[in-house]
This record gives structure tokens, sequence and C-alpha cells, in this order.
């Protein structure tokens, strides 16, 4: 590796943060301080708790944890937080872009590279930042044949379907954007749009290989629904409900993974198949038709359909970890936050600094066990996902007919087998009311 | 208007169910060719494969050069094999100008000849890896080819395009040290090779996609006119190395690889095959070589042939039987010369073999001719 890399030194790269820092505060201050010091001026302040909101005391404000706490607070417990930041979409993207940057380099040393190297002076950290900036900078190009506003329609609904199957994932106790009693039901549901939004993809575009890697698409995600959904039957039965929180909640002792693991790996490869991985890439075949229903899409429109799958990609990870890994249960490995301190304060020698809006917060939004949930939900997921991007390196694609054989005959049979495994284990009594759990 | 059109120009009938498809020439799935492809549903009801499009008129330049300036254009069409693709040419011309060359000169030709053998495949396998999905196995040979790329590098000074085969011998010596280099990064490379059975050929997913897929039989494959790793994959043991051994070849102990199933499966196996034997061509011509003498017979500036005269010769490539016939008429250039190739002679079997497969199957068929669509085209 020393021979491709550049010499890199841990020196260097502090003294390029540093760099950035000072620069940033030196522009800051020139720029930013007085823009915001004459906005102030000139804004009419309002009075709160009897004094006026001058500059100063604006900023003491900013500054001010016992002012501040309680907004942040007030923020975290709205819908808007968890749609857009928490366990929405923000969450979701952050993990999305953390597999991109992992499979890139596992894939590379899998293959003997580097990978993504220069873009961002850490091993490429920065390269997907400079992909989407490049996307972005693209010029879209529609086929002067295809049907516009479906055409343009597509990859948006693409990414929504996705979102709202993030929506639907419990990450922590409680932290759901979308606590829907019917949640499985749900999740078959928005399952659903992906080949629609495809089919309608690859149509409108009046092209024949979005068309056939279209077909291909429709032909693999729909006879492979199938399986999956059977697949999941079991996890319902034994714990009788479909709500995706009492699932995860309902495997605090031993994740269902032990009792069912032939659902576990039938939902793997359908997953697999849903999610156009290879080996079951063949809606993109490349090297039969070109990219297959993606080969008309031009910058940020092939970008929103990438955010898309990874974003699916994440939430098959994170329904697998709900139903058969155990979400977020197990063991407490977050230590307790130290309560005296938020209650008595920090002493510092002779003064004793106690921040007011600590307590609350800590206690009702940012819970230890919310954190250790996310820890755990986390560690679970990254390495479900580490596992669906594992055969790029290993398989060759396999063949339309392969694949239609493969999930209507041995997923469905195998998928029957592990219905009757789970219903064997309800009425034995083993699981469900009476049983261990 | 009775007369008969030619077939291109006949006007054919439209069938509602049959979707055409131009594969190439801007496709990832084609090199630089075109396969017209008439698809009913998921099956090639028929195929026209169409090369032509980096033809340079190699056999016309050469007819404006002379014999020791036709070399490094004449390597043009496979560079990846460029010591191969030269290697008749030379001969021809050694036949031509009455040259005998020095035994040392053989073996060194020998020895470049299979390190670019295995060179070319390589490239091959890597394209046929990236073709079946497989991205590991473009990356892997891609990266142990530079192992022999540099032993090629320390012999000739150029990285791909050798140029270093000359009527007379080979351009230069062999460095100093060089066997011993030349034997250990080979060693390495055959363990290297022999690691890509447990990614790839004994891959299931692998194996089910290709077995029984474009099946060549023996009887096709020889009517066909195919040559070199596809007509071995058929069951025919033919290998000009054996069969009319030229330079030193008939004092090494060559084994040709046969396989007898002729599905895409033997044709992308028996160039690996091949590459293992190749090794061990290496290793026997270091050890027998001359371990010093001249590698080169001097001719005088613009050599010409002997009244009108011509000469068939023809070596075994990276791709099967390729010839060289040059005719002289007494001049400082060839008045004709003619390439033949093995990738023309095997992309003949592209529309047999496609007919009733599938189009999943169109890329690992195409590409287990072994075919180089540059050199097809001259």
């Amino acid at each position: 590796m020393s021979v491709i890399a550049p010499n890199f030194k841990l020196s260097g790269f502090i003294k390029s943060i540093i760099d950035d820092a000072v620069w940033f505060l030196l522009i800051f201050s020139l720029i930013g301080f007085p823009v915001i010091m004459m906005v102030l001026f000139y804004i009419p302040m309002p009075v709160i708790d009897g004094e006026l909101l001058t500059p100063f005391l604006a900023f003491t404000y900013l500054a001010d944890p016992t002012r501040t706490l309680p907004i942040v607070q007030a923020f975290m417990t709205t819908d808007m937080f968890k749609v857009m930041a928490f366990p929405g979409f923000g969450f979701a993207a952050l993990l999305a872009a953390g597999t991109i940057f992992v499979e890139r380099k596992m894939l590379a040393k899998l293959q003997l590279r580097v990978g993504p190297f220069y873009c961002g002076k850490v091993e490429g950290i920065l390269q997907l930042a400079g992909d989407g900036l490049k996307l972005i900078s693209k010029e879209i190009i529609i086929p002067a044949k295809a049907d516009k506003p479906i055409f343009w329609a597509a990859p948006v609904l693409f990414v929504a379907s996705a979102a709202a199957f993030v929506a639907l994932i419990p990450v922590a106790p409680g932290w759901v954007v979308a606590d829907v009693d019917m949640g499985l039901l749900a999740v078959f549901a928005v399952i659903g749009f992906f080949p629609i939004v495809t089919i309608l993809s690859a149509w409108s575009a009046n092209s024949k290989f979005p068309f056939i890697g279209g077909i291909r698409a429709l032909f693999q995600m729909v006879s492979f629904e199938i399986p999956l959904i059977l697949s999941l039957l079991g996890v319902v039965m034994v714990t009788g409900t479909l709500n995706l929180s009492e699932i995860a909640a309902s495997q605090s002792s031993f994740p269902w993974i032990v009792f069912l693991p032939v659902g576990a790996i039938v939902f793997f490869i359908t997953m697999l198949a849903e999610l156009e991985r290879i080996p079951f890439d063949l809606p993109e075949a490349e090297s039969e038709i070109v990219a297959g229903w993606l080969t008309e899409l031009s910058g940020m429109m092939y970008g929103l359909v990438q955010l898309g799958t990874y974003l699916k990609l994440y939430a098959f990870a994170a329904l697998f970890v709900v139903l058969f890994l155990g979400g977020w249960n197990g063991p407490m490995i977050v230590p307790p936050f130290p309560m005296e301190l938020a209650t008595e304060g920090i002493e510092l020698g002779p003064v004793t600094a106690k921040i007011g809006g600590l307590e609350p917060i800590l206690s009702q939004v940012i819970t230890q066990e919310m954190i250790n949930g996310t820890l755990m939900f986390v560690l679970k997921t990254v390495g479900v996902i580490f596992f669906i991007l594992l055969p790029r390196g290993v398989f060759p694609r396999i063949r339309i007919d392969m694949l239609l054989s493969l999930g209507w005959t041995k997923l469905i049979g195998l998928a029957f087998v592990n219905i009757f495994i789970a219903l064997a284990l309800v009425y034995a009594g083993v699981l469900g009311p009476g049983g261990l759990q | 208007m009775t007369a008969e059109l030619p077939p291109g120009l006949a006007i054919q009938k439209v069938d509602e169910r049959i979707m055409t498809l131009n594969v190439g020439p801007q496709h990832p799935g084609s090199g630089h060719m075109r396969i017209i492809v008439q698809i009913d549903g998921d099956y090639i009801v028929a195929c026209d494969p169409d090369p032509g499009y980096v033809h340079r008129g190699e056999e016309k330049m050469a007819e404006y050069r002379n014999y020791i300036t036709n070399i490094p254009h004449l390597e043009r069409p496979v560079i990846h094999d460029s010591c191969n693709v030269l290697y008749p040419y030379v001969l021809g011309v050694e036949e031509l100008l009455g040259i005998e060359v020095p035994e040392r000169a053989k073996y060194v030709r020998v020895i470049c000849s299979e390190l670019n053998r295995c060179i070319y495949t390589m490239y091959w396998l890597a394209i046929y890896g990236i073709f079946l999905g497989h991205s590991t196995m473009f990356m892997w040979p891609a990266g142990d080819r530079e192992l022999l790329i540099d032993l090629m590098e320390k012999i000739s000074g150029a990285r791909v395009t050798h140029a270093h085969f000359v009527p007379g011998g080979v351009r230069n010596d062999l460095p100093p040290n060089f066997e011993e280099v030349c034997l250990r990064q080979v060693n390495y490379f055959e363990k290297r090779i022999k690691e890509y059975a447990a990614v790839f050929y004994d891959n299931p997913i692998l194996i089910s996609r290709t077995r029984d897929t474009g099946v060549l039989s023996r009887e096709d494959a020889i009517r066909l006119g195919t040559t070199g790793s596809v007509l071995r994959a058929s069951g025919v043991d033919y290998d000009l190395r054996q069969k009319e051994p030229y330079d030193v070849y008939e004092e090494l102990d060559v084994h040709s690889n046969v396989m007898k199933e002729g599905d895409s499966y033997a044709r992308s196996k028996v160039p690996w095959l091949d590459m293992m034997e190749s090794c061990n061509i290496i290793r026997q011509a270091l050890q027998k070589m001359p371990k010093s003498g001249s590698v080169r017979v001097k001719l005088k500036p613009n050599p010409k042939g002997k009244g009108l005269d011509s000469v068939y010769k023809r070596v075994e490539s990276g791709r099967g039987s390729l010839g060289c016939h040059i005719v002289s008429d007494g001049k400082v250039e060839p008045y004709r010369l003619k390439l033949s190739v093995g990738s023309f002679r095997n992309l003949i079997a592209l529309p047999y073999l496609l007919k009733g497969e599938k189009l999943g199957n169109m890329p690992s068929v195409y590409w287990s001719l072994n075919y180089w669509p540059v050199e097809a085209d001259r």
C-alpha cells in the first residue's frame, strides 16, 4: 500500500485541520460576525422576561445552555425532528453514506486495490461528496421520445418510497417516525411500490435497454415479494402482532433468528433480490443491457435513484434486524450519565457550574436506554449491511431463468417450511402465550 | 424486379414479437464492434456480428514499408499479445531473406511469446469476469498481469508494445540476472492464477451459468474453422506448438489442454489452463537456454527478398492460429502481406452459438470465443 499511497503524516493531517479552523474563524469574524451584529441591530428586538433582547443578550442566549436546552428538547420531541433527523431521513442517509464508503473501501481491499484515496485527505472520505457535487452539476438529458412527466417523477417517487420505508423502522424504544399498528403490512405495501416506480421509469424512457431492464426488475421484484412476505409470517405467528416496535420489544431475551433460522435465510436472499444487489443485479446487468432501467437517467435523477437504492438497503437491513436480530435489545453497555452533574452542578474550583435544562433532556429524551438501543441497532444493522455488501466481491450475476426458478420453487418451499416450524413452536407451547415469552 | 437483392438490402418482414437490439459499438458489453441481436422475449432468434469499426488497413500499410519498419505497426492489432502477432511475420521474413537465427535468440523468443500469451489471456480473463458481473475477477487478473508486464519491460523496455522481435533474432539480449527474477515472478504468477479457481472457476453460480450454454460440438468446431482455445475446448487436440513446432518448441515439452464439453465454461477454462502450461514452458526454456551467445544477426540496411517469392508461416497465439502470408517481388517492401487471425475465425461461430440462447448468456458466449475485435479488423 505504501507504494501507491502518498506520504500520509498525522502531523500534516492535524496541521491541515488547524489551518481549516483558523481560516473558518478568520472568515467568520470578518464577515459573519458583523453581519449578525448588523441584523440584530436593525431588527426591532422583542422584550422577553421584562428585558429588551439586545444583541448582547441574544448572544448570551446562544451561549447560555439554560435557555437553549429546553428549546432543543422541545424541538427533539416534534414530529419534524423525527422525520428529518433522528429515526428518519437524516439518520438513514448518514448510514447510507457510510454504507457507500464502506462498500467502496471493502470491495477495494478484497480486490487488491486502494479504492477512493485522494479526495478528502483521509482514505477518500469525501469521495461521496465529490460524486454528489458532480451529479448535481451535470446536465439532465431527457430522451426526446420520453413520456416526460412520468420520467421526471419516477426518481422522486423512488426516493419517496424508500423514505416511506425508512419511516416505518423503529430504531430505539419509542423512536420511530410512524408507529403503525399494522407496521409489517405497511412495509409490504411500501415494498409493492418499487416495481411500479421502476416499470414507470423504464417504460416512460421509451428506450429498449431501460425497457428490458424494467421488465426484468418487475419480474424479479414481483416474484420475490411472495417468499419475502411468507418468510416474515413466522415472526408474526410467534409474536402475534404486526407492530414493528412490539416485534422488536418481544425479543428482549432472545432474537427470533434462534428459532426461525430458515425464515431469516429466506428473507436475506429475497432481500438481496429486492435490492438488486449482486448476484441478483439483473435489472442493471451492465454487459447485457447497459445499465438496465437506469440507462437513460442522467445527472441528479440518477443520483436520486442511487440515494433511494441505498436508503432502501438501510431499510431492509434494519427490517432484518428488527424482525430477526432483536432490534434495539442487547446488553447495556452505555454507562449511565452521572445525573448529579445535572442536578447539583459541576464544581470547578470556587465556582459551581449548574446547567439548568440538562436534567429534563437527559431523563426524558436522550435517555440511557435510547442511546444504548440506538447503538445496538446501529451495530446490528452495520453487520447485516456488511453481509449484504459481501457477495458483490464473490459472486457473478445469475441469469433470469435461474433467478425465477429460485424464487418460485426453492424459496417459497423454504418459506413454508419456516411457517410450519413457527406453527410447531407455537402449538408445542415453546413460544407464544404460556411459553418462553 | 425479380432480381435477387443482396441479403443486406432485402426488405425484411417485420415480426411484431421480435425486438432488434444493437449491442455496440457503444455498449459496455461489446468490444469495438456491433452485434445485431434479434430477441423474442428473452430468447435470441438471430444474431449478426458486425465487425469493422477498428479497421486500420494494416495489410495495405505493410506494402509501403520495408521489412524492418513494418515491425512496430504490425503489432498494433493486439498490443497485449504483440510478440505473438509479430512472430509469424518475423519467421516469414527470415525465410524470405534466408537468415539463420542464433540458438539463444530462439529461446528468448519463446519466453517472450509465452509471457505475452499470459499477459493477453489475463486481460481477456479480466473482461470475461466483468462480463459475468464478477468485479473481483476483473481486478485480480488486471493486477496480476503487472508481474509479467514488468518482466517484459525488463526485456524490451516497453510495457505493452514491445517491438522486440526482429528478423534475425530479438532486438536486445536479456538483462543481467534475468533468469532468477523471471523464475521468481513466474512461480508467483502461477501460484496466483491457481487461486482463481476458488473464486471463479469453482464458483457454483458461474458453473451453473456457463455450463451447457453456447455448446459448440466437435464437428461444428472443425467445420466452422475455429482455432485455438475454442477448438481445444470442443475436444480437438490441435495446438500449433505441438503439431507444427516452430523455433525451439520441438525441444520443449508442450502439453495442450483439451476439454470435451465445448460450452462456455470449457472455452473459458482452457485459456486459464494454457497459462499454467505457459509457465511450465517458460521454466523449461529458462533451463535449456544457452547461457551466453549472440541474440541477433545484423541485417544490412533495406533488406530485399530474392525475386518473386512467397512464404506462409503460422504460430499459436493467445487466440489460436495466427498466420502471415508474405509475397515478395524482390523489392525492399513486401508486395503483399496477409494476416490470417484467430479472432476472425472464431467470431464466425457466434451466430451459430447464440441462436436460441437467452439474452443473459450473450456476454459469456461472446467473450468465451476468445475474440479480439481489433485483431479481427486488422
